[in-house]
């Protein structure tokens, strides 16, 4: 006999099913019919303090878990606030599933109280999105949800489910694989690359003299870390490691040249620009990294490996492209290359390419100059201190704009899935309720933000919801009364000319904001400051921490490939630009 | 939409794709998103149910000035309704339009209008006293033609069906597919 219960039991059940542990979300009208049968659910829900939050939690929490993160909000304006973590979320590929309220089916397009058009609005910044119109549809949509946010490509996706499919009664099932299946006809992701086009690879790794793996946030989808590890390692080839991917290759190993880029170190930037090949995995020649296209890379062949095939060709034409998941795609590699070597082909020979890289990487490490005995703090050493000081298996989120680009250059990452930013969309705000999702998702490991002053103000609500909920984080606020990365470009730009970019340097009390919210504050301001105030933070597990470090508003990221401009018009950091030869 | 014929009925930057789609709401709004989205340009769209039940085919002549059809082809097919898409050469496939138009046919042109839809085996779908509608069906360059010439008239008003096209049966009548063949529709929308 088929069970009858309510749309909203079948919702909470179809999660549950979906071993969901944990819901993000704020009630309200059109969605509370879900909130009652979640009170007897084994899922925890955490209550945040604007739907924005979280939407971000689940993806800090899909980010560090690889599960996807869980979203529930009621209709109208609180779908609208999660539009912006759905759009994060598709620019990153981060699986993550979004369940919003909707007016009843009756009352749609009417214009009812709080109704809005979220399928419509949400299109494009979902993988996928649905509207349920009976609450008998509601476990397939469920199914479909997760089945597509965490195949393939990964990405949002969100159903949005009317107040009287809530309500009303269905008979429960629960869809079998192959149900799902034969339900999307149009979605079968390809996985496994064309045989002949890994063969073209591996011919093309074996014959390449100046090889540089291009490594993107794909790897980290795919749990690629130690297939491209043992890759790296059997061609022995550099890696560059995107935003996206910093910590899918060990930063201390010998191999791994770090972040490329508008902002990257000069040795990824030139060894990219001067390669006979890019073996590019999981990436997707974004703006940010290839600087003007044309440009880019000139001499480079092209190895492409994405899932997703529009990425193929989509900025740059690849010699090989393999549309298929990294793992997979990179073990047939491997495997190809050492059959190859068991058959007598020899490698050729990379010695030259790479005591030249090594040249680059030894005059050009990334750099800064210390502040002068009781002038402000440079934002750099902060994160140098915060690096030497974080315990084993440190996360680290980041808000956007400088503070991000400094974390990303001066903090080590070893590990995979130990960094969380937003890359993609560059949402400031993004690191608090990312990093309390982190929290959420690995509660034994300490979880730091790293934030901006302006990216601080947009979020920094959800302290109070990592406070309430236990989810304690600890917040590096480089606080330089900037909205620093503007300030930069009109810095740099604008000739000087800076425009709406100061916030203040008296208000908000940062210490006095964070304690109000149930968090310690420490206010830093001298260099012997900073590791005793990390160290007192790292010794904090009860509460959330937030430090709020004084820094120079005048320092500027570099090295810097000027929007639009080629990557060999890479600015060095003052101190290296008499060696600037050295790289052409 | 007399301008269509600026642009003739077949430049060399048209493309007709044929897009089978699961018969879901908000369907054609994902797809018409799309090209708005990512800036891709339609010339004509005309959609309607398909001869699988659940699904509907969408004809849509792309302009690929802009964006090379791989990477058009590419965005549609990751749409997830989007179940098949071909593209169809115009010299390998069978294309139809529809065109109505209201004329103007004072008495001393009348003659020489109905003559023009005589000679094009169009028909006269409605008479009064100074204009006629008349209409014809057959090959958009056709239509393209009678279009230029029912100008020379005066055209009160116009409407354009879009293409539809299939795959030409005749000798080795090809059709690219660009993806596999889809799995039989059994599911139920969620
Ligand atoms: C939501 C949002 N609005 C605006 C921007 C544009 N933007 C990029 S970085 C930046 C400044 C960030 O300031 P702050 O958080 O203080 O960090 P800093 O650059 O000073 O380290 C701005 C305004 C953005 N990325 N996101």
């Amino acid at each position: 006999m088929a069970e009858r219960i309510t749309g909203a039991e079948a919702l909470i059940r179809a999660l549950e099913h979906e071993d969901v542990e944990l819901i993000f979300g704020y009630p309200g009208g059109c969605i509370l019919p879900a909130y009652d049968p979640l009170m007897d659910s084994s899922i925890r829900h955490i209550l945040v303090r604007h739907e924005q939050g979280a939407g971000h939690m689940a993806e800090g929490y899909a980010h560090v878990s690889g599960k996807p993160g869980v979203a529930m909000v009621t209709s109208g304006p609180a779908a609208t606030n999660l539009v912006t973590p759905l759009m994060d979320a598709y620019m990153d590929s981060v699986p993550m599933v979004a369940i919003t309220g909707q007016v009843a089916t009756n009352a749609i397009g009417t214009d009812a109280f709080q109704e809005c058009d979220t399928v419509g609005i949400t299109r494009s910044c979902t993988k996928h999105n649905e509207l349920v119109m009976s609450a008998d549809d509601i476990p397939m949509a469920v199914r479909q949800a997760f089945h597509i946010a965490t195949t393939g490509r990964p990405g949002p996706t969100l159903i949005d489910v009317p107040k009287d499919c809530l309500q009303n009664e269905m008979e429960w099932y629960w869809p079998t694989d192959q149900e799902v299946l034969d339900s999307l006809p149009g979605y079968r992701p390809n996985v496994k690359g064309h045989p002949r086009m890994i063969k073209e690879a591996a011919r093309v790794i074996m014959g390449s003299e100046r090889p540089i793996i291009y490594a993107g946030g794909g790897i980290l989808k795919s749990r690629a870390a130690e297939a491209l590890r043992e890759l790296a390692e059997l061609i022995d080839s550099y890696v560059v490691t995107t935003l996206m991917a910093r910590g899918a290759f060990p930063d201390n190993h010998p191999l791994c040249l770090g972040m490329p880029g508008m902002h990257g170190n000069a040795t990824a930037v030139t060894a990219m620009q001067k390669a006979d090949l890019l073996i590019t995995l999981g990436a997707r020649f974004d703006d940010r990294i290839t600087g003007k296209v044309d440009a880019f890379a000139p001499e480079a062949k092209i190895i492409h490996v994405d899932i997703d095939p529009a990425e193929q060709g989509k900025v740059r034409r690849p010699d090989v492209p393999i549309v298929g998941d990294a793992k997979y795609v990179i073990e047939e590699i491997i495997s190809e290359i050492k059959a190859m070597i068991a058959a007598g082909t020899v490698q050729a020979d990379t010695s030259a390419w790479k005591s030249k890289v090594s040249g680059w990487r030894e005059q050009f490490p990334m750099t800064y100059e210390q502040s002068e005995p009781g002038a402000a703090l440079k934002p750099q050493y902060c994160i140098e201190e915060l690096n030497r000081l974080a315990k084993p298996h440190t996360i680290v989120a980041s808000g956007v704009g400088q503070h991000q680009m400094y974390t990303s250059q001066f903090f080590e990452f070893d590990e995979p899935y130990t960094w969380v930013n937003s890359g993609g969309l560059g949402t400031m705000g993004f690191s608090i309720p990312a990093a309390i999702g982190a929290k959420a998702a690995k509660p034994e490991c300490d979880v730091w933000a790293v934030d901006g002053d302006g990216c601080f103000q947009m979020t920094a609500q959800e302290l109070v919801t990592s406070t309430v909920e236990g989810l304690p984080i600890k917040v590096a606020l480089l606080n330089n009364s900037y909205l620093g990365m503007v300030r930069q470009w009109q810095e740099m730009f604008y000739d000087e000319r800076y425009s709406e970019v100061y916030l203040n340097a008296k208000v908000p009390d940062f210490v006095m904001w964070a304690e109000s919210m149930g968090c310690v504050g420490i206010l830093v301001e001298s260099p012997e400051e900073v590791g005793p105030a990390i160290e007192k933070a790292n010794s904090i597990t009860d509460r959330s921490v937030v430090i709020e470090f004084r820094t120079d508003a005048s320092e500027l990221v570099f090295p810097m490939v000027p929007a639009g401009a080629s990557n060999d018009e890479l600015i060095l950091h003052p101190t290296q630009q008499d060696r600037a030869e050295a790289l052409k | 939409m007399t301008t269509i014929n600026q642009y003739g009925g077949q430049t060399l930057n048209h493309h007709i794709l044929s897009v089978l789609v699961q018969n879901r709401p908000g369907v054609l709004a994902r797809v018409a998103g799309l090209f708005a989205r990512r800036g891709y340009n339609i010339f004509s769209l005309a959609v309607a149910p398909a001869e699988d039940e659940g699904m509907s085919r969408i004809t849509i002549v792309v302009d690929v000035e802009s964006t090379p059809l791989e990477q058009i082809t590419k965005q549609l097919f990751k749409l997830i309704d989007v179940v098949k898409i071909s593209e169809l050469d115009p010299r390998r496939s069978v294309e139809r339009e529809l065109l109505i138009a209201t004329v103007k046919a004072p008495d001393e042109q009348r003659a020489k209008v109905v003559e023009l839809v005589n000679i094009f085996e169009g028909k006269i779908i409605a008479v009064a006293e100074s204009v006629l509608t008349v209409s014809l069906e057959g090959h958009p360059d056709k239509l393209d033609d009678f279009e230029d010439l029912l100008d020379g008239y005066g055209i009160v008003e116009l409407q354009r069906t879009g293409r539809v096209a299939l795959p030409k049966l005749d000798r080795g009548a090809r059709l690219r597919a660009v993806n596999q063949t889809p799995t039989p529709n059994t599911g139920k929308a969620g």
